[in-house]
């Protein structure tokens, strides 16, 4: 199709902008819970360890996938531990979590905590393509304000050397 | 025991990147017309419908009930399927099992997305966990961006190996496939000054983003046999979904569900030797550097053998086991159709009628799924009733 | 048809406003059902899940409960819609002679987001939506025009309410046990007319599981098993101006193949008990019609009967019903939950006495357009 006939045609045929705007109020359920709770008061950060296997998980919920048993021990993971997998973020959305654009560039990166055996996802400080790798240590730095928000509370990781 | 079941119509749309004189139902309605003049069928042959798509690309709750408009399914038992990425493949899937169960004959399975109508990366960030993940997903990318510099760290593989996937698969668009979206080939020298979008991924390594729909029809054997001459039978079926949290699946070498879900596929085949025994593959490459990766996971090659696979030209479609004759999700991301146009191609290559794209006496097909957490499903499709 | 069994059921009490997550929810309901059943979760070849992603505001929202219900182990699919459709899913898959035994949980939690926008998600982007039509205010519309078309009266659609809130005080699970009157519906704040507060199910938080398996597995375990006799579905065209609102024709359709399948003749007769989605007063009265259970336009005069009460020939919701308890998606499976726990005379005060065939019914889209019907049988 010739750039007119598609121009004519976009003129043809309309196109309607509407905005769908839900509001949710979601619950953190008990596991959770505890996380934020620990992250706001204490900034510590909490796992849970499966009675069965003795994996550690971070986030901490109800259940170990592999084992299908009930994680019912809260322990502490370090504020340390390495990157396993990053991105550096550029192409532009809208956060859904704000209605937003999102700010950008930022490092998406999912970090194994030293005591975890899985991989909690925030952001890095570091933004520079030539300074990210798999493998480098980071720590945790908290926000003097907290809330009880994962993504505020914990401000993101800085590189450190180790 | 269940009812011997096949594919025996499809139809799709031209897939475009915005289609403006379509509204979501006008695009299942030409997918269906197409389904149903495949197969020299009405809707009043039509036993049951399933349908999916992924609701917040297109902002409408209960598709379900909203898509009888798209395929005219007023009194007809209508269900809906979603399973993010893997929708497609899904809704295939469930449609078999309408069929195999005995309790339709004939049904239709409808995939469809209107990706132009919304933010797609912000409606895909909110599958993330609200509370711990969501602010900082930074779209599908980063995960399978991580996967491949892994398996280049492990086996040595490169950025080339992946863009020769892409000068495959959209080439194969290009000269074969009027419905893919991207109809244009790409070079080496393309895909490789293509800019990084997340290291080691390029533009021109990833998936678009598509309006599409795609309509497969399955039936039962004893009316299968009476609609076509050589319906496309379903030997086997596989699925797994192993994850959560996006942070329990990240390490994992290969793509485990995509294993996992190709052996129990091919068991209950009977496939025991995939390289030898399939003939063609139409799999889910959400980039091209899975096209490298996966391999394996296939049982297509040995571990780290992706690369190889790739130079040795085994794959392109003069080779012995071409992969994504229609171009794959590289040259079209519909993402509700998506899984179901990969089984809708496989089945047009083993019933003779993929046209232009279609591999000289391909008998034996395997078509993939992929999305969620790393799911992945499988389908085997045969021109025969039983392999040797 | 082979036979299919439902050996194990669980639900969570219903509550609005629940702390747990969707994933404790799924968890707590899903290792309660394999006790139910004895089983353990390797007993368990696949598994269905219903969640739909508006109401938990969460794209793929299958993935938060994937590991709770021990989806991650199996084979696994996820049907959006009603729980009575995710379990005919789950039958088809035993059926196909892929699995023996599929688990089937659904979870939802009302009280997070706001019903009114997400039910208005439901009409057409383009010209329905801006009307600002949602579940209840579309329900008022059916009521009216069933209510013109038969005369049926507002008092006959409370007396709904009056029995199912009552019902509701035998069920621990339910939500909303009450002991009201007529007079307390038709005096309760006006939401759209002629819908009152009291005609209207709640916003609900909950889980309900259960397990189906093939007719070997079914005689080991340790509970009387519930066999699936019939099961139908059908659909109405979308737009609300399109369709005849006051016509049950598409869940007579939905009924008929049941009791084909089923060998019922007469409905009325053969039927001992009833669980249908009642999620507005007037809906059990034409569900009742559309199921057969009377004739078309009579569904004020039975329930003026007394036939639908407790104790009558034919309760309808003994258990409550969904305006005791509406969390969305769970409820038609929460319907099947229920007939099972009567047919094995598990209901305690709320038993039908001499339980042997019970039909379950769920809903899908706006005002009843789709609807799943099942015969069960002990």
């Amino acid at each position: 199709m010739s750039f007119q006939q598609q121009e004519k045609k976009s003129q043809e045929f309309l196109s309607i902008n509407r905005i769908v705007d839900v509001p949710y109020n979601y619950n953190a359920g008990y596991y959770v819970s505890q996380y934020l709770k620990a992250l706001k008061e204490d900034r510590r950060i909490l796992g849970v360890k499966c009675p069965n296997c003795g994996k550690v998980y971070v986030p901490p919920r109800v259940v170990c996938s592999q084992c299908f048993v009930k994680n019912t021990e809260f322990v502490p993971v370090s504020d340390r531990g390495v990157v396993t997998a990053y991105t550096l973020v550029i192409v532009p959305y809208t956060n859904p979590n704000t209605g937003e654009p999102k700010k950008l560039p930022f490092t998406c990166a999912y970090i194994r905590l030293d005591g975890s055996n899985s991989n909690i996802m925030h952001c890095l400080e570091e933004q520079d393509p030539k300074k990210l790798r798999t493998g480098m240590r980071v720590q945790a730095v908290f926000s003097e304000h907290r809330t009880g928000d994962h993504f505020t509370d914990i401000k993101h990781f800085r590189t450190i050397e180790e | 025991m269940g009812t011997r079941t096949a594919v025996v119509g499809v139809g799709q749309t031209h897939h475009r990147s915005k289609n403006p004189e379509c509204s979501g139902h006008e695009l299942i309605a030409i997918a269906v017309r197409r389904a149903l003049e495949s197969a020299g069928l009405t809707m009043k042959d039509i036993d049951a419908i399933v349908v999916g798509n992924m609701d917040h690309f297109e902002s409408i709750n209960y598709v379900d009930m909203w898509s009888v408009l798209g395929f005219g399914g007023y009194m007809k038992p209508v269900l809906k399927v979603t399973t993010g990425g893997t929708t497609g493949s899904a809704v295939g899937h469930a449609s078999f099992y309408h069929v195999a169960s005995g309790l339709f004959e004939v049904v239709l399975a409808i995939g469809w997305e209107q990706n132009s109508e919304s933010d797609t990366t912000a409606a895909i960030v909110t599958h993330c966990e609200p509370l711990i993940e969501r602010d900082f997903y930074g779209g599908a990318i980063g995960g399978l961006a991580s996967q491949y510099s892994a398996y280049m760290d492990l086996y040595g593989a490169t950025e080339e190996d992946a863009a020769l996937v892409s000068v495959r698969d959209r080439g194969n668009a290009a000269l074969y496939n009027p419905y893919a979206h991207l109809r244009k080939a790409v070079t080496l020298e393309e895909v490789m000054i293509s800019p990084y979008i997340a290291y080691p991924l390029r533009l021109l390594h990833m998936c678009p983003r598509t309006d599409g729909a795609c309509a497969v029809i399955y039936a039962a054997e004893n009316r299968a046999k009476k609609i076509s001459s050589r319906p496309a039978w379903v030997l086997g079926v596989g699925s797994s979904h192993g994850a959560t949290y996006l942070g329990d699946a990240i390490n994992w070498p290969g793509l485990p569900s995509l294993e996992k879900a190709a052996q129990d596929a091919y068991r209950m085949a009977g496939i025991r030797d995939p390289f030898e025994q399939i003939d063609v593959a139409e799999m889910y490459l959400p980039a091209a550097t899975a096209g490298v990766s996966w391999m394996e996971s296939m049982g297509f090659c040995e571990k780290g053998g992706g690369p190889g696979l790739i130079h040795s030209g085994v794959t392109n479609m003069n080779g012995k086991l071409p992969i994504n004759p229609s171009g794959g999700v590289i040259a079209t991301n519909c993402i509700g159709a998506t899984g179901l146009i990969r089984i809708g191609e496989a089945a047009l290559q083993v019933m003779g009628k993929a046209e232009k794209r279609q591999v000289p006496e391909a008998k034996l097909a395997v078509a993939t799924g992929f999305g969620g957490c790393f799911w992945s499903d499988v389908t085997v499709l045969s021109s025969q009733m039983d392999i040797g | 048809m082979e036979k299919v069994a439902i050996v194990g059921v669980a639900q969570t009490p219903y509550q609005r406003n629940s702390p747990s997550s969707h994933d404790e929810l799924a968890f707590e309901v899903t290792t309660k059902a394999l006790k139910d059943a004895g089983l353990s979760i390797e007993d368990i070849d696949n598994t269905v899940t219903c969640t739909n992603d508006f109401w938990d505001g969460r794209t793929i929202s299958c993935m938060t409960i994937t590991d709770a219900t021990g989806s991650s182990r199996v084979p696994t699919t996820n049907v959006e819609g009603d729980g009575t459709y995710g379990v005919l899913m789950g039958m088809m898959r035993i059926l196909s002679g892929h699995f023996r035994t599929t688990l089937v949980v659904s979870q939802s939690k009302g009280s997070i987001g706001i019903p009114g926008l997400i039910t208005n998600a439901i009409f057409d982007p383009l010209h329905e939506r801006i009307l600002g039509l949602d579940a209840i205010n579309s329900a008022a519309l059916q009521a009216r025009e069933y209510m013109s078309k038969y005369g049926i009266t507002e008092a006959q659609c409370a007396r709904v309410s009056v029995k199912n809130h009552k019902n509701a005080k035998n069920n621990p699970y339910a939500q909303l046990p009450l002991d009201i009157t007529v007079e307390d519906v038709l005096r309760s704040r006006m939401l759209a007319d002629p819908i009152k507060l009291l005609d209207t199910s709640p916003i609900s938080d909950g889980a309900c599981a259960v397990i189906l398996t093939g007719e070997s597995g079914a005689r080991k375990g340790p509970k009387k098993p519930v066999w699936v006799k019939g099961v139908g579905h059908c659909s109405d065209t979308y737009h609300l101006g399109d369709r005849d609102l006051s016509d049950v024709g598409v869940l007579q359709a939905a009924a008929k193949k049941a009791y084909a399948m089923a060998g019922i003749q007469n409905p009325a007769k053969e039927i001992h008990l009833a669980e249908v989605y009642d999620a507005f007063s007037y809906m059990e009265l034409m569900w009742t019609e559309g199921l057969g259970l009377c004739d078309r336009g009579e569904g004020g005069t039975l329930i003026e009967s007394g036939r639908t009460e407790m104790g009558g020939s034919l309760p309808v919701n003994p258990s409550g019903g969904v305006l005791s308890a509406h969390p969305v998606l769970v409820a038609g499976l929460a319907r099947i939950a229920e007939a099972v726990l009567q047919l094995r005379g598990e209901a305690d005060a709320r038993q039908v006495q001499g339980a042997k065939v019970a039909l379950a019914h769920g809903i899908e889209g706006a005002c009843g357009q789709g609807h799943c019907v099942f015969v069960l049988e002990s």
